[in-house]
Parts: C-alpha cells; structure tokens; sequence
C-alpha cells in the first residue's frame, strides 16, 4: 500500500503521464485531432524543462503518439537527451523513442556514438542490452563502422544475455559496414558452438542470414552445421540450418546427397509439423539440385509428394496451403510425379481460401499438357466468370495467358481456339490486363503465320464492336487490345474478306474518344487499309469511282484526328490526310496509285527479342565512355543528364511489343528503311527467315495438308460477336484427335516419314506419355525472335546493383590477413567529412591519403603470399585425403585453436567431410562433379609449374588481378617481413582475454580514452590519447605517425565556426600540414557547431623519437557568431604526448612472446605499487585500455602482457599481484621508453 | 528476417507497431490500413498466410497473422523466415504477454505500449528471432522490471526481494489497477457491452481460450 501512495503522488509529480494521454484520446473521440494537437504541445513545454523524469515521460508520450502516426522527428534531440540517462527507467524510454523514430538521415543520430559506447560497455547487463536493441534498429554506416570493435569485444561477453545480443546485432553491422564482416567471423563461427542455447540460436540465425544472400562463402561451414543439425533439439535452431542447407546444396551437389538420409529420417521421425514441413522443402531443394534423377532418389520424391499430399489434405489451411507452396517447388522438376496429384490441385481452386487458390493456379501451371490444356483453361474460364473480385479475376486471367503462353506456346495445338479465348477475354470488365491481352494477340499473329487469317477476322469483329469494349468508361483498360486489334487488322489487311467495311469502323467519330497512343495506331493503319483497299479495288478496272469514294472517306474522316489533342495523333493523321488527298488527285487523272501506295507498306516486321537491342556488341574500338565532343564547361548538370541518356540508348530493353512504334517514324522513311534492311538480309547468311515466301504466300510447303481449314470455317460462325466460341473448340479439337487416332491407324508409316519435318518445331517438348500424338491443328510456323549477330548468350543481367548484400559476399575462407585482423576502430568518419556541407579542398588534404595506399598495398602483398601458402597447403591436404579414405574426423579442434593456418585446410577439409558421403550407388559420378580445386590441384601435384594458374581460376577474381600485379615486384620485400609476422600472425583469435574485460562476473568501472584539452566559456576539447598509428612497417626508419582524435564540444548558445587548429611544431613532433602549407599554418576544422553540438576531427603528428614524453603548446581559434555579431575567440592547449601514445595494442601468443623473452634483446626494469585495491582484472584492463597493452595470458594472480611501439620496440610486462601489492617485471629493447612508460603506469595508479 | 510487427484491433486501431525498416509515420499508417484491410476481411478459418505483396518490401514478404478475440496479431517476414515457425512464435509472444499481464486483454496493451514494446524486444531484435523460450524471456522482463522499481525505491527492492521470491509470479500487475482501467475510461468495444470487468476478464479469458485451443493445437504439433 505504502508503494502505492508514493507511486501516486510521483506519477502526479508530472504533468500527464502515457495512461492519462490514452486515455484521455479515448475520452476525446470526436476531436481527437484537436485533443492531441494540445497535448503535443504540452509535451513540447516539458522538454523544456530540465527534470529528466519530465522529460522522459514527454518521450514516453510521443512513442505512443507516433504510432498514431504523429511525426516526432522534431523532438529528437530531446530523445538523445533521455537516452543518455543514468537511470535504466529513462533510458530505456529513450531508446525505445529512438528504435521507434531514428533512421539514417536522423541528424543527432552521430551525436549518440559515444553515450552508446558507454551504455555498451555498461556494467549494468540490462544497460548494455537495451542499447543493443535499441542500436538493432537505427544502427547507420557510421555507427556500424564506430562500435564494431565495442560489439565484437561483447560478444565474448560472460553474460549469454549480452552475447546473443551482441552476436546478432553483427548481422545488422555487417549489412551498414561490409568489411567488418571478415575480422568478426571467426568470432561469429565460435559462436556456434557456444554452451549457451540462446547464443547459438542467434549465431545460427546471423549466419543463415548472411549465408541465404551469399551462399557460397559459407559452404565451408557445411560440416559445423551438419553437426548441430544432428545434435540440436532446438527446433527453431534445427529450422533455421535446414533452411540454409536448401540455400546450400545447389552450389554443391555432394552435400545434398549427405544430407538426404539424415532429412528422411527426420521426416519420418519428427511430429513437429514446421520441422517437418522445412525438411521436405529442402529434401525438394537437393533434388532440385541432383536434376540428374538418379533412380535412387525416386523414393525421396515420392515420399516427399505424398508427405505433402498429406498437408493438402489436411484440413487445417495453413497446412494445406503450405503443402501446395511446397508442391510448386517439386513440379519444377520432377512434374511428373506432381501431375497425378492433379484431382487433390484442381480441387483446391475451389477453396473459398483465395490465398489456397492462388497457390493452386501456380501449380496449374505445371500440370497443362496439349491433351489436358483446353479443360483447364475451360474450367478456369468458369472461375473467371463466377470470380467476384478483381484482383483474383486479374490474377486468374494472368494466368490463363501465362499458362497457354508458357515456354513458346507449347502446349497449344490450336491457335484458333487461343485467338477466340484472349478475344472472350476481353469481354472482363474492369480489367487491370488490357494491355496483357494485346500483347498476346499481337505476339500470336506475328509468330504464328498460319493463324494470321483467322486473327485479322476476328479483330476486325472485334474492330467492328469497339463500343462493347470502350462502353463504360476511358479508365477501363480493356481498350488496349482495339490497339492490337488495329494493328493487326492494319498489318494483315490482306487477309480482310471485307476491308472496307473495317476501315469504315476504324474511322467512326467514337475512336476519338480513344486514348492518344491507341488512336495513333488506328490511323496509322487506317492508311495501311486504305492501300489494300485501293489494289483490290483498281484491280477491277470499273471501279475506278469506287476508289475514288473510298478516298473521299478518309479525307472527310480524317480532319477529326488532325485536331486532335495527341501530338502524334495529329501528325500522323495531317500526313496521312495530305497524301490521301494527293492520291486522290492521281485518281482522278486516271492514274494507277495503287501500287505505290501499297509499297509505303511493304516488307514484312519480324519480332526482335527482348534483350537484342541490349545484346549488340560494341564494335572494337569504339569507348562509349569517350566524350564524342569536349564537354561545354560550366554546366555540369545538363552534361551528367547527357551522359545518362546517353547510355539509356544502349541499355534500354526493347521489348518486341514495342514494335509496332516502328511504325511512328514516317512512311517514306520507313519504306527506306525496309529496303536497307531487306538487302541487308539477303545479304547476311546468319539472317533467319522464317520462310522464304514473302508476306502474301502465307501457308505453303509442308503444313498446307494439315490444315483442316475448311472444316472449321464451316463450323465456327465467327461473325457473331458476343458469344463464346471456345467451347465450340474444344469439341471440335476432341473430334479431331478422334479422327486423327483413326487416320494415324491407317497410315501409320506415312506418319514417321513426316516426323522429322514435325521436330524442328518441337522444342523440347517433355509432356505425358501420348504427347506424341497429338497432332496440332495448324502447322504453325513460330517465328524465332531476331537477335542482333555476335550477340553474346549471357544471364546477367537481373541482378539488382542496389541490393545491400552484394557488399557482404566477400570470401570468409581465406585467412585473415595482419592488417584485418582488428577493426580499424578510430579511424574516425573520413567519408562523414566528405558528406559535410562544409567540405572543402584542406578536410580532404587532412584524410592520410598516402598512409591509406601503402596499407591497402600491404594487404593484398600479404594476400598473396598467403594464398601461395594455402595451394600448398591444399594441394598436400588434397593428396593425403585421396590417398587414405579413412574417416577421420575434420580437423575442426585445430581450427579453433589457430584460425588462421587452419582455415586453409578447411576448404579441403570440406571435400573431405562431404567426399564420405554415403553414396555408394555411383561413386564416380560424386567424385567427378565433385571439385574443382581437388581435380586441379591433383594435377598441378603432376606439374608443379601449372599449379598456381590453375588453382588460382577458382578463386574469386579480385584477389586474383591483385596478386598477380604485386606478387612479382614485392617478393623481396615479402621475405623481410616474413619473419616480422610470425611473432604475431596468429593473435585474432583471443581478443577475448586481450582487454581482460571477460573473466569476472564483476564489472568494470567506467573507463574513457578522453582526456579534457581545454575549455573556456565557448567550447570545450577533448583529447583522446593519441592513439592510432598507421603504417608501422612501412616506414621504420623515417618516423612514424600518431594521429590525435579531438572532440569539440561547443558550450555556449552561439554558432562556432572557422575553427582553426593549430600546434607550434618543437624539433621531434611535426603537425602533418597539406603540402603547400608553411610550418606555422594552422589546420582548418573541417566543420561548424552548432550550439550544444560537439565532434571530433582528427589530426596527424609525424614523431621523429618515441622515447621520451612530449608537449606540444597549440592554439585553437574559432569564430563565435551570435545573431547579431561574430567574435573572434582563441584557446590554448597543451598537447600532451605521453610515451604510451607510442604503443600500440597488439596481440601476442604465448609462444611467440616466450621466444621473444628468450632472445635475450630485452633490458629489464621492475616496479612496484603499494596499497592497489583493486581487483586484478581491473587492474588489467586498466593497463590495456590506458596504456594499450594486451594480455598474452593469465595464471591466477599473474599475468603477461605484451606491447609494441610504433617504431616496432617490443615491450613486455609480468603482472604480479599480492595482498594490495602489485609489482610489475618489464622488459624492452629500448630502456629509456620502458622507463618512462613504467612511470606513467604508476601515475595511472596514483590517480585512482 | 521479420520486416514488421503490428498488432491492431478488429476496428483497425493500432496498438502497436514495429517496423524494422524506416517508413515515414505516413507511409506506416498507410502499411497499417491496407493491411487491416488484407486481414480483416478474412474469415476466422482460412489459411494464417497472406501475401499482400506491394506494402514491405514487394513480393518476397508475406503476412502471417493470428486473430484472437479482438486483436489481430500480423508479422510481415520475408522468405528465410519459417512460416509455422512464426505462427508458434505469434503463440509464445501472446502466452508471454498473457503470463506479464495476467489475463492480457486488448486494454493491457493499449495502456502499456511501452512494456509490450520491452516484451518484444526480448524476442524479437532487428528483424530477427532473439529467443523463444518463454520463461528465459519473462525472467529478463522481470529483471529489468525489478530494476525499473528499485531505480525509484531502493529500500522496496529488498522488502520486494522477500516478499515476492516465493515460488510463482504473483502481485506484479495487481487486479484491481486492470479493474480500475475498467470503470472509469474504458470505452473500447468489448468493455462497453459487458461493463463488469471481472465478468468480463473471465468471457474475455473463455472467448480467446476457445481460440487458443483452435490455434494450439498447432504449438502442440509443433512442440
């Protein structure tokens, strides 16, 4: 009770907390707009106050506001504010306020690096946590690329809590900053098998992440992964690895076989449906990938479709709605086992489910044959009717098209009966899918000739009854397929019994109500039909009036689309209307115009496929990047949008619906074109004619006795519009094929002879059984679509450049090279200061360009140096797994302990692992697909001198062009530095112990790098200590570098800028100045503060001596502008360069550092603290984190720690601790800086 | 990778949304309102999975959704997500909410937002699964909990320490707040027609057990 009351008469301490605010929007029905407008502003009043518990209950507030949908973007300074909150109640409000409203472009969001750090390295488990989560959802490139390092270090945590945090938000750090992804992994791959569950489950699920985008590079994880698959019994865990291994075994048909039975088995084992259901979509993943259709996997498929026959049947719909998903994976491949399903599919369509029926129609698409196509479609055309909303009506006639459409209308034996169902199509109202429809006329009629008479009949009904189809309204887009029904009738105007009376219909005052572009087509082939028209008619030699009429109709109809609105419209008819007059002027002396009229039309349009226009190879010699003319100066924009469009033009895909707009350039120009082109055909062997007869002669050659054309002329009353004729076809296609089994019977070896004729139009035809003798009803001519010559067969182009993953495929396997293997932690926002609006020429001169290459350098040197080693190593593993089949367990625990060595052998290890497959049905079809990189190693064991280009073709090409280049000049070089990296080439695996920070369950104090510079009433520095040193092999000899992180904090209400840093150089310490810039020139910042704002800028001193202490006097001045006046402000410094700042953390094994204390280069020094009460690992990490050390290991009460200068003196510490007594042993090769390191430690210690 | 988490009621109310990629407020109230649309014209048993497509992301998402009582429970995942996988995890977010709030109805979460967002966030982090096993995410919950008291009343912290260390959950929400809530504001729909709250916990209780035992036969496949 007693809570009670002080809880009250807290929550009454603020004005309104989140219950009142609900309640009182609830209270406030009608106006609640009004309602919380007020309370918006009453939180904005509480932010001002300075009681952070006001504050954090107004965030509270504008949380639940913004779900509402309010934009509280403008309050997120105040979100910051409450963020960094020492009590956990506030700041989880505020990190909750952030996850719910922050995102990349949040501004203040840069303001939180270091407040998260802190909550990061929080002693507090829950502090930590709630940062992890809240940084999982507004986590930026910046950010990432800032606190990688402090997530890495969590992820060893004690705590399992923070680990699985920590572990997944990697996944999230890897997507915003890529090349964290390889120095974290080795981290992430232990992490599977951590003893927690919860921590496993979130490393699987990070790794399955990564893996589903970028397969391959997680291959070599295969074994780890069939492990937990066989020993874990969490079934979200075992979900997620079977979902990987789907994503797996195509790339690697071994492993598929591996994992066959063990999946069968739990198939038949597991009651968990999802386990069950996943196991079946991956067993359907492998043999996908095995297509081979070994006989012996036949059980697997079956057991599979009949464990799914089950789902389907079930009478739970998410089961039955999953089995069908999963079904349409099967049918891909094997469709012949899903197509006795076909009773249980059909069934399904008409579930009152739409998502069950959508799923249904998919699988369809599968199960047409030529014998069953016509009943499905017929019985989808019942569902279309009956369907009541449009978008399953839409979805349904999408797939009615896609069906009949599929792989080059295989499937339809009579096009007649298609052409007569897209034309009952059309009668849909309301349809999304006019244009779907036209394209499919248009594409029919052009690739199958044969059908080309009975098209133009039709559209010309269609034509005719144009006010059925435009009736209701001009949205209605069912009138694109009068633009293909135009053009047809336009296009195959020969084929017109009546021309005239089309051309009369295409002319009506109504088609002005049309759309522009189907207009445009409209009169474009109203002329094409006046041409036909004017030969049929001047053949007859009376009716020279008749023309003459005709002539007269067009120009009396054409003025009507002269005024049009549509440009195109108008020009095409106003052309049009000007020749016909002249025609008609022609006429009228009795001239014959017919011919040169009809010759504007002549030739016939092939279809160009979609990609040939992308496809034309570039002539040798010609550089598209090259400026054809020396670019105008000045106006940069206007040239990038000429650059852009410039290569619009050669990556646009043409699609061949766009043929028709060929149509749009002008006539002549046209027939001119067609010349060209004709000659150029009959001049170009590679040129495929569809026949060698022209346009008129249509149906010749072999199909002509096929044709039952009589027949079905009689049978099909095509004049009448409004009715469904394709149920007539159905009849008539069953009675046909009766008909034909009786012909076929009598002539049965007549019919062999023609089947070699019938083969050429028979691509891959893979339907049922009595496929073979269905003949079609047309001998249909499909036309190949053209494609320029040269054209190169290439897949590549839908890749989406944009996708965020493309950036993560980066190849895990090889061995992280020196220079990776920690985070380039404080290597603080080069790009950010390119970003800033203040950017200018000195912001890019201060980013160490120079230093930057030389690393990069370094790296890929090293690269190649490790890759020789690893073919070597490869090759050896390679020989001796061939050499024994013994099944000796992979040389996992080898790996843990050295990751570097042991991730060579890993990908042999891999071969190995998967080459003990149990397939003993056809061991040589496993060996031989197997590798690559076996077979080709095997044969550089023959002739070592092929070796390294061999192996080299299955590495990524990167690394390949980079070593290449370096490997030859830098050889020399290499070895010298050999002997440099042994020390250390092996120290990334145990960060973990390095900063001490792991074992105890106690934790840390607070510890920060930063150290106040100087402060005044208008700004206030930081310093961190000098940290980061680049380069340190490079240049030995002439001095090295310690770059100094800065942060400007500015104090006061005003704007600061112009803030110029500047050091007065002594003797050994050199602020590094751009070139051109004299010693006593100062550095601009290279951005402003805004008020309360703070940020951090880097700069790079070159040290000539690292073994004394330096300090180094400097001042700041900065320009403090006010609304009304600008100041000019000064602050000195004192740079303080103590000889830790010369140290750099380095890893060091044990090994290594024994040898090196064995060498007997060190000189000895010793100390001693008195009264430290500390706890030893405190103690530790104190030494690590101030005076960058790194613990090599740690016995009890004892430790060894390791150091290096930047000047490349090795340092070594004994860490001795008794009873509040701490004595430290230290060793160095350069007495004097051990000296003075040993006496700062002690001071460290005084101070605390 | 689950792109989104909203809970709303049968009227299309939002009562909570979690979006693991940034829409503006407009674009989220819109994702809300077409997928209320989606979702509630469905009948109660017709298939838990709908793919709506053109909201999240395009194509590759789905919506996978649990109707109880009055709320509607919708995830929107893309393909690496296991669906029955995320219908057991709608299951355990429900029965975690229910053992936090004792008895959770559709008041619980309207009044704390902010604890079914700290719920949440024990199971779910940046669009992926932190945990499922229900206890471990309640003992983290109530942790943080005990924390949040203690912050204010440090000396409570040790008489809660004895009073509540009994074995089970006991007192932490008492009933007569969610009773109080009740009478005095309550104008949602289902407390308006039956105003007695206890009566009302208990058919709220009945009427969304008659749901689970629907649903749970699921969970209990599946475990």
């Amino acid at each position: 009770m007693a809570l009670k009351i002080v809880k009250g008469s807290i929550d009454r301490m603020f004005d309104k907390n989140l219950q009142d605010l609900v309640r009182g929007i609830r209270n406030h029905k009608e106006d609640e707009a009004k309602y919380i407008s007020t309370c918006i502003d009453e939180i904005k009043q509480e932010l001002k106050q300075d009681n952070i518990a006001v504050k954090a209950n107004a965030v509270c507030k504008l949380t639940y506001l913004q779900m509402l949908g309010y934009d509280v973007s403008w309050a997120a300074f105040n979100i910051v504010e409450v963020m960094s909150s020492s009590k956990f109640t506030y700041k989880r409000i505020g990190y909750l306020a952030a996850s719910q409203c922050f995102h990349e472009s949040t501004d203040v969001i840069m303001l939180t690096t270091n407040q998260i750090r802190k909550d990061l390295s929080s002693p507090n488990q829950y502090d930590t946590g709630v940062a992890l989560t809240g940084l999982s959802c507004f986590v930026t490139p910046d950010l990432a690329r800032d606190l990688a390092n402090d997530i890495m270090t969590l992820m060893s945590h004690t705590k399992p809590y923070i680990r699985k945090k920590a572990v997944l938000i990697m996944y999230k750090v890897f997507l915003k900053y890529p090349e964290s992804l390889r120095p974290a992994f080795p981290r992430l791959k232990e992490k599977l098998e951590d003893p927690d569950p919860g921590v496993q489950s979130a490393a699987v699920n990070v790794i399955c992440e990564l893996a589903r985008r970028n397969p391959k590079n997680y291959l070599s994880l295969a074994p780890l992964f069939f492990k937990l698959m066989t020993s874990s019994t969490n079934n979200w865990v075992l979900i997620k690895i079977i979902k990987l291994f789907g994503a797996l075994t195509p790339l690697e048909p071994r492993l598929g076989k591996k994992l066959i039975e063990p999946l069968t088995n739990l198939i038949h084992s597991t009651s968990a449906m999802s386990l069950l259901y996943e196991c079946v979509n991956t067993v359907i993943a492998v043999l996908i990938s095995l297509s081979s259709g070994m006989p012996n996997h036949s059980a697997s498929i079956q057991l599979c479709v009949q464990k799914l026959r089950i789902l389907i049947e079930d009478s739970d719909q998410n089961l039955k709605y999953l089995g069908l998903l999963a079904m349409s994976k099967i049918l891909k491949t094997h469709p012949k086992s899903v197509q006795s399903h076909k009773d249980l599919i059909l069934q399904c369509l008409d579930d009152k489910d739409e998502s069950i029926r959508l799923r249904a129609l998919d699988l369809l698409y599968g199960m047409v044959s030529k014998k069953n196509l016509m009943e499905i479609v017929k019985k989808l055309m019942l569902h279309v009717d009956k369907a009541e909303g449009t978008t399953y009506r839409d979805e349904l006639l999408t797939k009615i098209i896609d069906i009949c459409s599929q792989s080059n209308y295989q499937y339809i034996t009579n096009f007649e009966w298609y052409i007569s169902i897209l034309v009952e199509l059309t009668r849909l109202e309301g349809t999304r899918h006019g244009h779907l429809i036209a394209s499919q006329m248009l594409d029919v009629a052009i690739r199958v000739k044969a059908i080309r008479a009975f098209a133009v009949a039709q559209m010309a009904t269609l034509l005719d009854n144009a006010h059925l189809l435009t009736g209701n309204t001009q949205r209605n887009g069912i009138c694109e397929v009068l633009y293909a029904a135009a053009w047809i009738c336009g296009e195959f105007s020969e084929h017109l019994e009546e021309p005239m009376a089309t051309l009369e219909a295409m002319l009506r005052p109504k088609v002005a109500t049309l759309p522009g572009h189907i207009q445009a087509v409209y009169v474009q082939n109203a002329a094409k039909l006046f041409a036909t028209v004017l030969r049929g008619q001047e053949g007859v030699p009376a009716d020279s009036t008749v023309a003459q009429e005709t002539s007269q109709l067009l120009i009396d109809r054409l003025p009507l689309f002269v005024q049009s609105s549509n440009l195109e419209v108008q020009e095409r008819a106003s052309c049009i209307l000007q020749l016909v007059k002249y025609i008609q002027k022609l006429q009228q002396k009795d001239v014959e115009v017919a011919e040169e009229v009809t010759a504007l039309f002549a030739g016939e349009l092939n279809p160009v496929a979609p990609k040939a226009q992308k496809k034309v190879p570039v002539p040798e010699g010609l550089d598209l990047d090259v400026w054809i003319n020396e670019p105008p100066s000045g106006s940069e924009s206007e040239d990038e949008g000429r650059k852009s469009k410039g290569k619009a033009v050669f990556a646009k895909e043409e699609s061949r619906h766009t043929k028709p707009r060929y149509t749009e350039v002008d006539e002549k120009e046209l027939a001119k074109r067609r010349e060209v082109r004709k000659a150029e055909q009959a001049n170009n062997p590679f040129y495929i004619k569809a026949s060698p007869s022209s346009q008129k002669v249509y149906q010749d050659g072999v199909g002509v006795e096929h044709i039952p054309v009589v027949q079905i002329d009689l049978s099909v009353p095509l004049k009448v519009p409004g009715m469904p004729m394709s149920d007539q076809y159905v009849k008539l296609e069953e009675e046909r094929r009766e008909r034909n089994k009786a012909d076929k019977k009598k002539k049965k070896d007549k019919k062999k002879r023609e089947k070699g004729e019938k083969g050429r139009r028979r691509r891959g035809d893979s339907g049922p059984e009595s496929e073979e003798d269905i003949t079609p009803a047309h001998m249909v001519d499909i036309v190949t679509e053209e494609m320029p010559e040269n054209a190169l067969p290439s897949d590549d182009d839908d890749k989406d450049p944009n996708d965020p993953h493309k950036a993560l495929n980066i190849d895990l396997d090889k061995p992280l090279a020196d220079s990776e293997k920690k985070l380039p932690v404080r290597s603080h926002r080069p790009d950010e200061v390119l970003k800033s609006p203040m950017e200018d020429r000195q912001v890019v001169e201060v980013v160490p360009e120079p230093k930057k290459k030389t690393g990069k350098e370094k790296k890929d040197r090293k690269k190649s140096k490790e890759k020789k080693k690893k073919h070597k190593q490869e090759e050896e593993g390679d020989l001796m797994g061939a050499g024994s089949e013994e099944p000796v367990q992979p040389e996992e625990t080898k790996e843990v302990a050295a990751p570097p060595p042991a991730s060579t052998p890993e990908a042999s290890d891999l071969d190995f692992w998967l080459s003990n497959a149990p397939v003993p049905s056809n061991p040589q079809a496993a060996a031989a697909p197997a590798s690559t990189p076996r077979t080709a190693s095997g044969m550089a064991a023959v002739a070592p001198d092929s070796e390294p280009e061999e192996a080299k073709d299955t590495e990524p090409e990167e690394t390949k062009s980079s070593t290449h280049k370096k490997k030859k000049q830098k050889k020399e070089k290499e070895k010298k530095k050999k002997k440099h990296h042994h020390n250390h080439s092996d120290g990334a695996g145990d960060e973990s112990v390095q900063n001490g920070t792991v074992e105890e369950e106690e934790p840390l104090p607070p510890m920060s790098n930063y150290a106040l510079l100087a402060e005044n009433s208008y700004i206030k520095m930081m310093k961190q200590d000098a940290d980061k040193v680049c380069d340190i092999q490079g240049n030995l000899q002439d001095g090295s570098q310690v770059v100094v992180s800065v942060i400007f904090e500015n104090k006061c209400d005003s704007f600061i800028k112009s803030m110029e840093f500047n050091v007065l150089d002594s003797l050994n310490s050199k602020l590094q100045r751009p070139d051109g810039a004299g010693p006593h020139d100062g550095l601009i910042v290279p951005f402003q503060l805004p008020p309360g704002i703070s940020n951090e800028a880097r700069f790079i001193f070159s040290v000539q001596n690292i073994v004394m202490p330096q300090k180094l006097k400097g001042t700041l001045t900065f320009i403090v502008k006010t609304d009304d006046s600008s100041t000019h402000e000064k602050l000195d410094f004192k740079l303080h360069f103590t000889c830790t700042s010369y140290l750099i953390t380095t890893p060091c094994y044990s090994d290594a550092y024994s040898k090196l204390l064995e060498s007997g280069d060190l000189k000895g020094c010793s100390l001693k603290l008195e009264g430290v009460n500390q706890p030893f690992h405190h103690l530790l990490a104190r030494i690590c984190f101030h005076h960058h050390f790194s613990v090599v290991e740690r016995i009890d009460s004892c430790a060894s720690m390791y150091s290096r200068s930047i000047q490349g003196h090795h340092m070594c510490l004994l860490v001795k601790t008794a009873d509040q007594t701490v004595s430290i042993d230290a060793k160095c090769d350069e007495p004097g800086l051990l000296g003075n390191v040993l006496d700062e430690i002690k001071l460290t210690f005084s101070q605390c | 990778m689950i792109k989104a988490i909203l809970i709303f009621n049968n009227h299309g109310k939002p009562r909570l949304s979690k979006f693991y990629e940034h829409y503006s407020e407009d674009t989220e109230q819109q994702i809300i309102r077409e997928t209320f649309h989606l979702v509630s014209k469905r009948d109660e048993n017709v298939c838990n999975f709908l793919e709506g497509g053109m909201l999240i992301g395009g194509s590759e998402n789905k919506l996978i959704y649990r109707h109880y009582a009055t709320l509607y429970f919708v995830f929107c995942v893309d393909s690496s997500e296991s669906e029955l996988g995320i219908l057991d995890l709608i299951q355990v977010f429900v029965e975690t909410l229910d053992k936090c709030f004792e008895n959770v109805c559709e008041l619980d979460l309207i009044f704390h937002v902010d604890k079914v967002h700290n719920i949440l966030a024990e199971m779910v982090m940046g669009g992926m699964v932190l945990e499922t096993n229900m206890n471990e995410i309640i003992t983290q919950v109530d942790a943080q909990n005990k924390m949040e008291k203690s912050e204010f009343f440090p000396f409570f912290s040790l008489y809660r320490h004895l009073s509540f260390s009994l074995p089970g959950r006991t007192g932490r929400h008492s009933p007569q707040e969610f009773g109080w809530y009740c009478r005095c504001t309550c104008s949602c729909c289902i407390c308006r027609k039956e105003h007695e709250p206890s009566r009302n916990a208990q058919k709220h209780q009945h009427r969304r057990h008659q749901h689970k035992s629907a649903k749970l036969t699921l969970l209990q496949i599946a475990a």
